[in-house]
């Protein structure tokens, strides 16, 4: 490792004026993804920013409306252990990376990452959820804009995520064996006015949502309904683990499971 | 596992080099870099190589770092460390096994074997590490009849240098690759000729012995209807259909595989290899020093990284004396202070290693009798040993073993004129022959339709290892053998891209198996038939797991396709899901 600064603001104002200084800084949420970059090299910030001790972006909550609200700092065990309005939601936490990554990853730098095969990006997409930031209101479909790429600006904060609770939903994850990543994930979410599916791991374009599906579950929220359903693969992400085939013909295995489980 | 490590250190005022190196043979990394790399005298360089977090192969060889180390400590004059990253491991670490390989099985019309013609590609990388012309050679071919009398053997290996990683032996080295290649042709026989492949393979076994192959060894004992006996009970193959039928209530196809294996190891007679084309000789060392006080320092050639030398080799020098364990000390991995040795791989330390550490306990146990005799004014040929007291056959005069011990250090009452003061010996042990463990596996796997994933429901596996010492350290050998076969055969491969980019670079893409990979294994060595030539009759079971486990894994999935109606004879591994399914999709 070289070496660094590190500031531990403890509001978010704060945080935000050190971002936005003349040093060159970095956010630092859990740290998964970036600690891992910058031993390699990859990133050299003069200065991370960590976002570990703002009080108020931690908690999670249920608005007046129902509606989860999971502060940007809260970590995938935490979530996994105080989601439990949102089942799918804590159980798609229980299962990110081994409990190491669980105790240290936040919701927050999972989104702001936007890794193709994160699992976080397919719930808010799928839960239609909205982003909360410093500075504005982000929904999910304008939110993720690519591999490693969203509607973040540079040192915008995600504070807090709010998920509207579906009817019924289930997330179906199919590893990648080695890296234990999704290959292939599936979040599907059956709300009043409508089913909404989002796929992580498979595309190229990074989590995207499946209209032909949606629109057949809306109508028969049964597996069933899927029946004769694929995506092409040639938008597909192929490499050693999968060609893009394989991969599309997974994200309708696990859409189907997705919808049986629900 | 543990990254390997190299730490340079010159002292001037002596001249003397040391290298402290992750390896599984210091001595060998001695004559190797002394002699061929840096130019320093065996006598003037000391190389440590203490305990080590595994090995697998991987650390027999001379690694360039070591010599960079070495060199530069004395050109700075001052500690030169290096310490391999998991990255750097991945693309400076020898890679294993990489062959390509087209065998052919010939039959008569009552399914004997006839004939086995093999042609293999064998990849070395992009330069020779330094076993890496043995292991698709001598540890390779003359494997290639496997545990069957076919009477005719043809080994054809070219060995090509490529653009990759240099490939070397890991676990087994050459031996899985004989093994899978022909226990693959010989289920593929089974489905064509429409027999089983249990009966297909009992009708071929090899069942007297000694056995000279067509292949240059000569089995010395065995019995491979014994373990495929005893894999049978263990494998409950008649409940297999209710089996079958409650994955397919679940969705899932089921599938059986079974498969032998016998392996050349105890290696090795330095004179066969020799004439095989081994520039190296494979004899062990073993020093035993008896202090004053009775204890004892056995200073051993082979090297400890992980297979608990310290427990067995220990059990073997105390039973022979009749003595406590704990009064044994197993001192390894330091040319300072034990005799030239060849190190751990190939199976070798209980076989070669532990015969040459019995050789020189017998010379200690031959000359402790002598002074015993001396003592209780007795014939030297009246002396009997046992539980630590020698006696005087037939009175009852006795002398503990510590009394005889202080003698030879206290020599005031002592045949000084026979034999020296002290009690220290040295052995050296060269084999007359590998020893040949052998056995039978069997596999079941679950394939989701679906998505191709496998999953090992159960895995038995019956092992004729000769005698054993401990057989909870053979269990855990075992148990760490499987899991490696398992992850070659399912998980494990390296990939490159079409620039020669290493694609499998960390642990995101190269897929190690984890627990919850594997079964629970059963595991048995009941089935023993002692080596004849060495004298613990011993033949080594390091290897086994990973050598005997990939056919069966691969039989079983090819087995479970095909009940599942998929007209599959063959899949190459690792079995990975989207393998398997590209099979089902024919």
């Amino acid at each position: 490792m070289y070496t660094f600064d590190i500031e531990r603001p403890s509001t978010v104002g704060d945080a935000v004026k050190l971002l936005s200084d003349s040093t060159e800084s970095q956010p630092l949420g859990g740290g998964q993804t970036l600690i891992p970059t910058l031993k390699q090299r990859l990133a050299m910030p003069d200065r991370l920013v960590s976002l570990g001790g703002i009080t108020e972006i931690q908690g999670i909550s249920q608005d007046d409306g129902g509606a989860l609200c999971i502060g940007g700092g809260v970590t995938h065990a935490d979530v996994a252990a105080g989601a439990g309005a949102y089942a799918a939601l804590a159980g798609l936490a229980g299962k990110i990376g081994d409990p190491a990554v669980r105790n240290r990853g936040t919701i927050g730098g999972s989104l702001a990452n936007n890794d193709p095969s994160a699992c976080y990006p397919s719930a808010v997409l799928a839960s239609g959820a909205t982003v909360v930031t410093n500075t504005r209101e982000i929904a999910a479909d304008d939110f993720f804009d690519g591999l490693f790429t969203t509607a973040l600006e540079e040192g915008e904060i995600i504070t807090e995520v709010r998920f509207a609770v579906p009817q019924k939903a289930a997330y179906m994850k199919f590893e990648q064996p080695a890296s234990r990543f999704a290959l292939v994930g599936v979040f599907v979410a059956k709300y009043a006015d409508g089913v909404r599916v989002a796929v992580t791991g498979a595309s190229e374009g990074g989590v995207f949502r499946w209209a032909e599906a949606e629109a057949a579950l809306s109508t028969n929220f049964a597996a069933s309904a899927l029946d004769g359903l694929s995506l092409d693969g040639s938008g597909m992400i192929s490499d050693l683990h999968g060609s893009g085939d394989y991969r599309a013909h997974l994200v309708a295995v696990m859409t189907r499971r997705a919808v049986e489980a629900a | 596992m543990e990254p390997r490590v190299a730490v340079g250190d010159y002292n001037r005022s002596t001249g003397d080099s040391t290298l402290y190196t992750t390896s599984q043979n210091p001595h060998v990394i001695r004559l190797l870099m002394g002699a061929f790399v840096l130019g320093i005298p065996e006598h003037k360089l000391r190389v440590v190589a203490p305990d080590v977090g595994g090995g697998f192969g991987s650390k027999i060889f001379h690694y360039a770092e070591e010599a960079l180390c070495t060199f530069a400590a004395k050109a700075l004059n001052r500690p030169v460390k290096w310490t391999c990253s998991r990255s750097e491991a991945f693309i400076s670490d020898a890679h294993g096994r990489d062959h390509v390989t087209k065998i052919d099985l010939a039959l008569d019309a009552d399914n004997n074997f006839t004939a086995v013609r093999t042609e293999t590609y064998a990849n070395m990388g992009a330069y020779l590490s330094t076993f890496a012309p043995s292991v698709p050679t001598w540890l390779h071919g003359t494997l290639m009849a496997g545990n069957y009398k076919t009477p005719l053997v043809y080994v054809n290996v070219k060995a090509v240098f490529t653009n990759t990683v240099p490939v070397d032996a890991y676990r087994g080295a050459g031996r899985p690759e004989a093994t899978y290649q022909l226990e693959r042709v010989i289920d593929k026989a089974a489905i064509e000729l429409g027999v089983d492949p249990i009966a297909l393979r009992r009708q071929n076994f090899i069942t007297e012995f000694p056995y000279a192959t067509p292949v240059a060894v000569e089995y010395d004992t065995g019995d491979y209807v014994a373990t495929m006996d005893k894999l049978e009970e263990m494998a409950d193959l008649s409940g297999f259909e209710a089996r079958l039928a409650e994955s397919q209530a679940k969705g899932k196809l089921r599938g059986l595989g079974v498969n032998c294996y016998i392996e050349a190891c105890g290696i090795a007679p330095s004179n066969l290899v020799g004439q095989l084309g081994a520039r190296a000789g494979l004899y062990e060392s073993a020093t035993v020093r008896v202090n004053a006080t009775g204890g004892l320092v056995v200073m051993t050639g082979s090297h400890s990284h992980g297979q608990g030398h310290e427990t067995s080799f220990a059990q073997v020098v105390a039973d022979m004396i009749g003595i406590d364990e704990n009064m044994v000390e197993i001192v390894h991995g330091d040319t300072a202070n034990t005799p030239m040795g060849m190190g751990t791989y190939g199976s070798r330390s209980l076989a070669v290693g532990g015969s040459a550490m019995v050789r020189a306990t017998e010379k200690i146990i031959a000359k402790a009798r002598k002074i015993a005799a001396h003592l209780m004014e007795a014939a030297e040929a009246d002396i009997e040993l046992k539980d630590g007291q020698f006696s005087v056959a037939g009175t009852d005069k006795s002398v503990a073993w510590g009394d005889v011990t202080l003698a030879a250090y206290v020599p005031h009452n002592y045949p000084l004129e026979e034999i020296e003061p002290g009690l220290e010996e040295t052995a050296f042990y060269d084999p007359a022959n590998f020893t040949y463990p052998s056995g039978a596996y069997a596999c079941e796997v679950e394939v989701d339709p679906d998505t191709g994933k496998v999953t090992i429901e159960r895995f038995s596996a019956a092992d004729d290892f000769g005698n054993i010492v401990n057989p909870m350290i053979v269990s855990g050998q075992v148990h760490g053998g499987l899991a490696q076969g398992i992850g070659q055969a399912l998980l494990e491969g390296c990939g490159y891209d079409e620039n020669g980019q290493l694609l499998t670079g960390s642990f995101m893409d190269y897929a190690m198996p984890r627990a919850s990979d594997v079964p629970f294994y059963s595991v048995d060595h009941s089935c023993q038939t002692p080596c004849t030539h060495n004298p613990l009759g011993v033949k080594g079971c390091g290897e086994a797991g990973a050598i005997g486990s990939p056919p069966s894994v691969v039989n079983a999935v090819v087995d479970a396709l095909r009940r599942g109606g998929h007209d599959v004879t063959h899949v190459d591994m690792p079995l990975s899901p989207s393998r398997v399914w590209s099979a089902m999709q024919g």
